[in-house]
C-alpha cells in the first residue's frame, strides 16, 4: 500500500493576479489614485467598502480599499497614501505598470439594509476612499433612499481627495455636502474645525436619529464621533465604521488584523458600531 | 496473526511487547510515510525524524518549571517518560518557513512559478493528549472557517497520528485543568500508554487497525486496562501547574484596564519566545525576498509574532507600541477571543509557554493576579 496520488499545493488563494495601471491620478502631495484593469481579463464584481491586497513584485503586499469604478472603462480604482514601506513604491507607479492583485476581501457597507432610509456619510482623511463607491452606488440608485449627506473633513485644503468630484456632489440638489479642516489656507473660505462640528449642518436635512451612518477615518475621529452621535440619540445599532489594521494574508489566518475577537480582513473592514463599541474606547488593542 | 477484521473495532485495547514498536516503524516507513517523532537534540527531547527506537529518548525525562528545562536521567527504560519539550507539532503541518513560490519578472508582469516539492506525508509518534487538542484547534484555525489554507490541509490529510498517553506530568503541566488530558481524545489512529514492559494500544481508526493486524500483539488483560487508569489518574494527580477556567473569557474582557498588564510587561522581553513554542499560535507574515538583480522574487511565509511592533504596523506605525499592550493581545486572544472565533480555548495547557519563557512568566499565575483583583483598574490614564 504506497502513497496514493500525490496532492499538490492548490495555492491560487495567496497568488496575485497580474492588474495593469491604466491611469494614476495624484490627489494630493502623497496621495495618488491608481486605476487598474487585468492583464487576464478578470472581472471583479465587489460591494463598496471592500478591499483588494495590492502586491508589489519584490517589494510586499498591503489591504488597499477599492475607492471607486471607472465610470466608463470599468476600471477598479484604488486610492494610496504614501505611509509605509509599500505604499511608498506604489504611489510611485506610472501608466503601464503592472501591479498584482487579490480581492476582493471583506464586509461592505450595508448600503442594502439601508435602502429607503436617509443616511449620514461621515469621512475623514483618506477615509473617503472607501466611501467612494458607496456614494457612487447612492447616486446610481438615488431613488431607492432618502436624504443623503456627506460630512469631510482633512487636515489642510491640501488634503481634500476627489476635487473635482467634489464640486460636482456639491451641485447636486439630491446630495447634501459639507467639508471641514482642521487649518485653512488663505484662499479657504470654508468651515475649520473637526468634522463632527459639522453635525448641527447635517441635522437641518435629516434627523439623525432615524438615519442610518456609515464613517471611516481614523479612529480617534471615529472614536469621537460616535459619542457625539450618540449623544444626540443615535442608537449604536444605525453607526457602521471601517476599520484598517496590518494585513498579510486577508483570508483569517495570519492573525496581523485581530481587533479583539474580530478578524478585521474577513469580519470587517465593515462593522456595526455594537459589535465593537467596548473595544473602541481601548487604546493598543 | 489475528485477522484485521478481528482487531477492527475501534476503542479495542491490545498489549504489545515494546520491541514491537520498531515493527510498527517499519511497517509506517514502507507505505511511504516519513515518521517524525521524540529524539534528543542539543539538551532536549525535540520532534525530528526517527527511524528506529534507538532514536527515542529511551531512559531520559525532563524536569520543567518556570523559565527552566533540563534533562534527566530516569532509573528506568521509559521510550516516553518526558512530558513535552521546546517543539510541537504545529512546525510539521505550519512551518516555520514556507516558500509560496517565485515570482520572476516578466515583461511589464511577472509570471508566479509554485513551490515544486510534493507535500509531505507524516506519522507523527508520541503525540500526547494536549497535542491532539491543539491539532484539532489548527483544524479549525485553518480548515474551519470560510477559506482553508492549502498548505496546512495538504499536510493535515496525510497524516498519520500515533498518541502516547503521558505517565508523568511535568512541572509546568495544566491540562488536566483545561480538559485536554492526560487522556487522549479521539483523532488519533493509534493511542499508546507505556507500561513498564509493554505498550498498551487502543485502536482510534480503521487505518490504525490495519496497521496493527501486521504488528504482533495480544489482547490487552484486566491488568493492562486497570494501570493504563491508575497511570492517568496519576498523571492528572500530578499536574505541576492548575489555571481556574471558570469565566475565563469574561473575567478577561472586563479588565483589559487590569494594573497587572503593566506589571507584567516591567517583566517581559517581547521576545516572543512563548508565541513560537506554543502548539497553537498560528500567525505568519509574508515576505517578499528578492534576488540582487531585481528579476526574481520568492515569496515566504514566516511564523510572526503578535510580540514584535512590526506585527501591527498600520498606516505609518504601529498600533500595539508597549509591552503591556501586546502581552495583553497574547493572554487575551489564547484564553478569551480564540472562544469567539474558533469556539475553543486556544490554550490546551502544555505549560511550553512558562518553561520557556526567559523570565519564567506563567501565565497561570498572570490569570490568578487578575483573578484575585478583578476589577482593579490601572492608575490615572491619559
Amino acid at each position: 500500500m504506497i502513497a496514493q496520488a500525490i496532492p499538490s499545493y492548490a495555492l491560487d488563494l495567496f497568488l496575485p493576479r497580474p492588474f495593469q495601471v491604466t491611469g494614476v491620478r495624484r490627489e494630493t502631495p502623497d496621495t495618488v489614485t491608481l486605476r487598474l484593469r487585468s492583464l487576464h481579463g478578470d472581472s471583479l464584481s465587489f460591494q463598496p467598502g471592500q478591499f483588494n491586497m495590492l502586491y508589489l513584485f519584490g517589494v510586499g503586499e498591503v489591504p488597499i480599499s477599492i475607492s471607486g469604478v471607472h465610470p466608463k472603462t470599468r476600471d477598479l480604482e484604488h486610492t494610496v497614501r504614501a505611509v509605509g514601506y509599500v505604499t511608498r513604491a506604489l504611489v510611485r507607479l506610472r501608466k503601464g505598470d503592472v501591479v498584482g492583485l487579490r480581492g476582493p476581501f471583506g464586509r461592505g457597507w450595508p448600503l442594502e439594509e439601508a435602502r429607503g432610509r436617509d443616511l449620514l456619510i461621515l469621512a475623514g482623511g483618506i477615509g473617503l476612499a472607501p466611501l467612494r463607491p458607496a456614494l457612487q452606488y447612492l447616486m446610481a440608485h438615488r431613488r431607492d433612499y432618502e436624504q443623503i449627506v456627506l460630512l469631510y473633513g482633512a487636515r489642510t485644503p491640501a488634503d481634500l481627495l476627489y476635487p473635482t468630484e467634489l464640486e460636482r456632489w456639491r451641485g447636486r440638489l439630491d446630495l447634501q455636502v459639507f467639508i471641514t479642516v482642521d487649518r485653512g489656507d488663505e484662499a479657504w473660505r470654508g468651515h475649520i474645525g473637526v468634522v463632527t462640528t459639522l453635525l448641527p449642518l447635517a441635522e437641518r436635512f435629516l434627523d439623525l436619529r432615524q438615519a442610518i451612518i456609515l464613517m471611516c477615518g481614523p479612529e480617534v475621529m471615529m472614536r469621537v464621533a460616535a459619542r457625539e452621535l450618540e449623544n444626540r440619540g443615535v442608537a449604536p445599532e444605525q453607526i457602521f465604521l471601517s476599520l484598517e489594521r496590518n494585513m498579510k494574508c486577508a483570508v483569517g489566518f495570519c492573525g496581523h488584523c485581530q481587533f479583539g475577537p474580530a478578524f478585521i480582513c474577513r469580519d470587517g473592514p465593515v462593522f456595526p458600531l455594537p459589535q465593537i463599541r467596548p473595544l473602541l474606547e481601548v487604546r493598543e488593542l | 496473526m489475528a485477522d484485521p477484521e478481528v482487531r477492527t473495532p475501534t476503542g479495542s485495547l491490545w498489549r504489545m511487547e515494546k520491541a514491537q514498536l520498531q515493527t510498527l516503524m517499519e511497517k509506517l516507513t514502507q507505505q511511504g510515510y516519513t515518521i517524525i517523532g521524540p529524539r534528543i537534540q542539543e539538551g532536549a527531547i525535540v520532534y525530528d525524524e526517527v527511524h528506529r527506537i534507538s532514536d527515542l529518548p529511551i531512559g531520559w525525562t525532563d524536569e520543567q518549571d518556570g523559565g527552566s528545562y533540563r534533562l534527566k536521567r530516569r532509573g528506568d527504560e521509559a521510550f516516553f517518560g518526558y512530558a513535552v519539550g521546546p517543539h510541537s507539532w504545529k512546525r510539521f503541518l505550519h512551518p516555520p518557513v514556507f516558500s509560496l513560490g517565485r515570482t520572476r519578472r516578466n515583461g511589464q508582469g511577472f509570471e508566479w512559478t509554485p513551490p515544486a516539492d510534493p507535500p509531505p506525508r507524516y506519522a507523527f509518534l508520541g503525540v500526547r493528549a494536549c497535542e491532539l487538542h491543539a491539532i484539532a484547534i489548527l483544524d479549525r484555525v485553518f480548515m474551519g472557517g470560510p477559506y482553508v489554507d492549502p498548505v496546512y490541509r495538504a499536510r493535515r490529510e496525510a497524516l498519520f497520528l500515533i498518541a502516547v498517553q503521558c505517565t508523568t506530568a511535568g512541572g509546568t503541566c495544566f491540562c488536566a485543568s483545561m480538559g485536554t488530558g492526560p487522556k487522549a481524545p479521539p483523532g488519533a489512529d493509534l493511542i499508546l500508554t507505556e507500561l513498564p514492559d509493554a505498550f498498551v494500544v487502543e485502536i482510534g481508526t480503521e487505518r490504525g487497525a490495519a496497521l496493527m493486524a501486521e504488528i504482533p500483539c495480544t489482547p490487552a488483560t484486566e491488568a493492562d486496562r486497570a494501570a493504563v487508569e491508575a497511570h492517568l489518574e496519576e498523571t492528572a494527580r500530578s499536574m505541576g501547574r492548575q489555571l481556574d477556567t471558570a469565566d475565563l473569557p469574561a473575567l478577561l474582557y472586563r479588565n483589559l484596564e487590569h494594573p497587572r498588564w503593566e506589571e507584567v510587561a516591567q517583566r517581559c522581553l517581547t521576545c516572543g519566545n512563548c508565541t513560537m513554542v506554543c502548539p497553537t499560535c498560528f500567525c505568519f507574515t509574508v515576505e517578499d525576498l528578492s534576488d540582487l538583480a531585481g528579476t526574481q522574487a520568492e515569496r515566504v511565509r514566516r511564523w510572526d509574532s503578535c510580540f514584535t511592533t512590526a506585527f501591527t504596523y498600520t498606516a505609518g506605525r504601529p498600533i500595539r507600541q508597549s509591552a503591556k499592550a501586546r502581552y495583553r493581545q497574547w493572554l487575551t486572544h489564547k484564553l478569551a477571543s480564540w472562544w469567539d472565533q474558533f469556539g475553543t480555548s486556544g490554550c490546551v495547557g502544555c505549560g511550553r509557554c512558562i518553561t520557556w519563557c526567559p523570565v519564567g512568566i506563567d501565565l497561570t499565575e498572570e490569570v490568578r493576579a487578575i483573578r484575585e483583583t478583578d476589577g482593579a483598574l490601572a492608575g490615572e490614564r491619559r
